[in-house]
């Protein structure tokens, strides 16, 4: 019997020990894949494989990095960037709560809406940016705007979705219970629908970046678009390079952070 | 006994571009204080929506409920509903799920909530108050529902095939568990089941409908001389059988 238990121990700790080696090697590989990159584009670049001027290099976008960090305006301009697909995100976030929690209220405003919905959502928003640029001048307003028109369609539609496709018979167990429409609302709809939430800001945190930088290519003096249109005009592609490079990091920032938040609710909901 | 509910000549039909589908056609019975009703009948004949208009979910198009209160008031009786499944919710703890009723309706008092703790520590479910639905047992879950319905202290249960979501064996001992729970609480319940044997076994009487749209085919008083707790016993008793039959012939039927 004890040594029974203890085979079943060992074989816990087999697969234990399995998937531990199996995450340690995917990390392993995600880090020999970038160091191999970098120093591919290095040695290429060092050799003259590659036009530096054209294609930059990693010791150049370092440099060029410390330059901008050192006269202060690399740190600006990362700011204004964050400040502005933040803002938009978070906006995009609560418009698209009300708007949806709206449709889901009055399935006749929904049938009314639906149509203008589908086409707004698959519109390209970028032809928006001129007419908000007319409208609203050129500053950070009009960025964040553009920022939140690319997300908040798909956004709502989502959204509204994930509230309809919530069982209907648990919106009956509220009415069974004596609760009313907000009961419904606040007890199931909006509590099951947290997974459908948290995908959908995980894509939106991505389309508002993509709408900012639209934006700031096209109307603005400050942040990481108009860096890299500036950088491309002038001919410094270090410039346009470390920008690119800073967007990436950006963007995994924040799909990292939304999913520690995701984390932190899976354990608190248990979901 | 007399009838707390008195249905009379209940007509309810659904309606779409394609026509009218008639439900219900002239539904009549009473249902006597602390009785115990089956309803049984063909599947899809409209069992849900009898459940639906008693409960007030649905309006009815023809006839009329009546009340009958001891005491004389006019005032509906207060409806327990228990669904197929006991729809537990994942993101509240079986504390919080069982006290829904109460917050919904903002009665999360002192003397509601000893209730609601008197009724967890009488069916087991004390020590698992903090865990998720998820971690309970099906049986468990059911007495969790249970206790969500009873918190809001009931007078009349509708219990819509609650345990047809749970396998046969499960099924046996529950079903006998909930009903000899509800008997104890001195409640009035109607259920709706397709299981005859279970309709004979845990009712007073069972209520046949036929086919769409359903209307009272027959009304059969149950009385078995073993019954008690196990679920066996009652279909053990002498007379099942011949109940059994009667009920099939019913219900197999054609008019």
């Amino acid at each position: 019997m004890k040594t029974e238990q203890k085979k079943q121990l060992s074989g816990q700790e087999a697969f234990v020990r399995r998937h531990r080696k199996h995450h340690h090697q995917i990390t392993f590989w995600r880090i020999l894949l970038f160091v191999l990159f970098l120093a591919l584009w290095e040695i290429s670049a060092d050799l003259g494989k590659i036009d530096s001027f054209f294609f930059s290099s990693p010791s150049r976008v370092v440099l060029c990095f410390a330059e901008q960090i050192r006269n202060n305006s690399m740190l600006a301009h990362i700011g204004v960037t964050l400040f502005e697909t933040i803002t938009s995100f978070l906006l995009v976030l609560l418009c698209s709560l009300l708007a949806a929690t709206l449709l889901w209220c009055s399935p006749k405003l929904s049938e009314i809406f639906e149509p203008y919905l589908v086409v707004l959502n698959s519109l390209p928003k970028s032809a928006l940016a001129p007419l908000f640029i007319v409208w609203l001048g050129t500053g950070t307003r009009t960025i964040i705007v553009a920022g939140m028109s690319v997300a908040v369609f798909g956004s709502v539609i989502s959204l509204f979705t994930g509230f309809r496709q919530v069982d209907g018979e648990k919106v009956t167990l509220i009415y069974t219970l004596g609760g009313n429409k907000w009961d419904a609302f606040f007890k199931v709809i909006l509590p099951g629908s947290v997974p459908i939430l948290l995908s959908t800001a995980k894509v939106n945190i991505g389309l508002a970046l993509v709408g900012v930088i639209i934006g700031e290519f096209l109307a603005a003096r400050r942040g990481l678009g108009y860096l890299i249109i500036y950088g491309s005009q002038v001919f410094r592609l270090d410039m346009v390079i470390t920008s690119i490079i800073i967007l990436c990091v950006i963007a995994l920032l924040f799909y990292k952070s939304i999913q520690v938040i995701e984390h932190q609710l899976k354990i608190r909901f248990k979901m | 006994m007399p009838n707390i509910l008195e249905l009379k000549n209940i007509g309810y039909s659904y309606h779409s571009l394609h026509g009218e589908t008639k439900a219900l056609q002239d539904i009549s019975f009473g249902v006597g204080e602390g009785e115990f009703v089956a309803i049984v009948g063909p599947s899809g004949c409209g069992k849900t929506t009898l459940l639906s208009i008693i409960a007030g979910l649905l309006v009815p198009e023809q006839g009329t409920i009546l009340v009958n209160n001891p005491d004389g008031s006019l005032r509906y009786p207060k409806i327990g509903y228990m669904l197929q499944r006991d729809h537990l919710f994942e993101w509240r703890t079986v504390y919080r799920n069982v006290t829904l009723g109460l917050e919904i309706h903002k009665q999360l008092t002192p003397d509601r909530l000893e209730k609601v703790d008197r009724l967890l520590k009488e069916y087991g479910l004390d020590k698992f108050r903090d865990k998720r639905p998820s971690e309970l047992s099906g049986g468990m879950k059911q007495r969790a529902a249970l206790i969500r319905t009873l918190a809001l202290e009931p007078q009349l249960l509708l219990l819509d095939e609650p345990f047809s979501a749970l396998d046969y064996q499960t099924r046996l001992m529950v079903s006998a568990d909930i009903c000899h729970l509800i008997r104890e609480a001195g409640k009035t319940m109607i259920i709706i089941t397709h299981d005859l044997a279970e309709a004979i076994s845990l009712a007073d009487r069972v209520i046949v409908l036929s086919g769409r749209p359903a209307s009272v085919r027959n009304e059969m008083p149950v009385k078995l001389t073993l019954r008690d707790d196990s679920p066996l016993a009652a279909r053990n008793a002498p007379e099942f059988q011949n109940y059994f039959t009667r009920l099939w012939e019913d219900l197999t039927h054609e008019d």
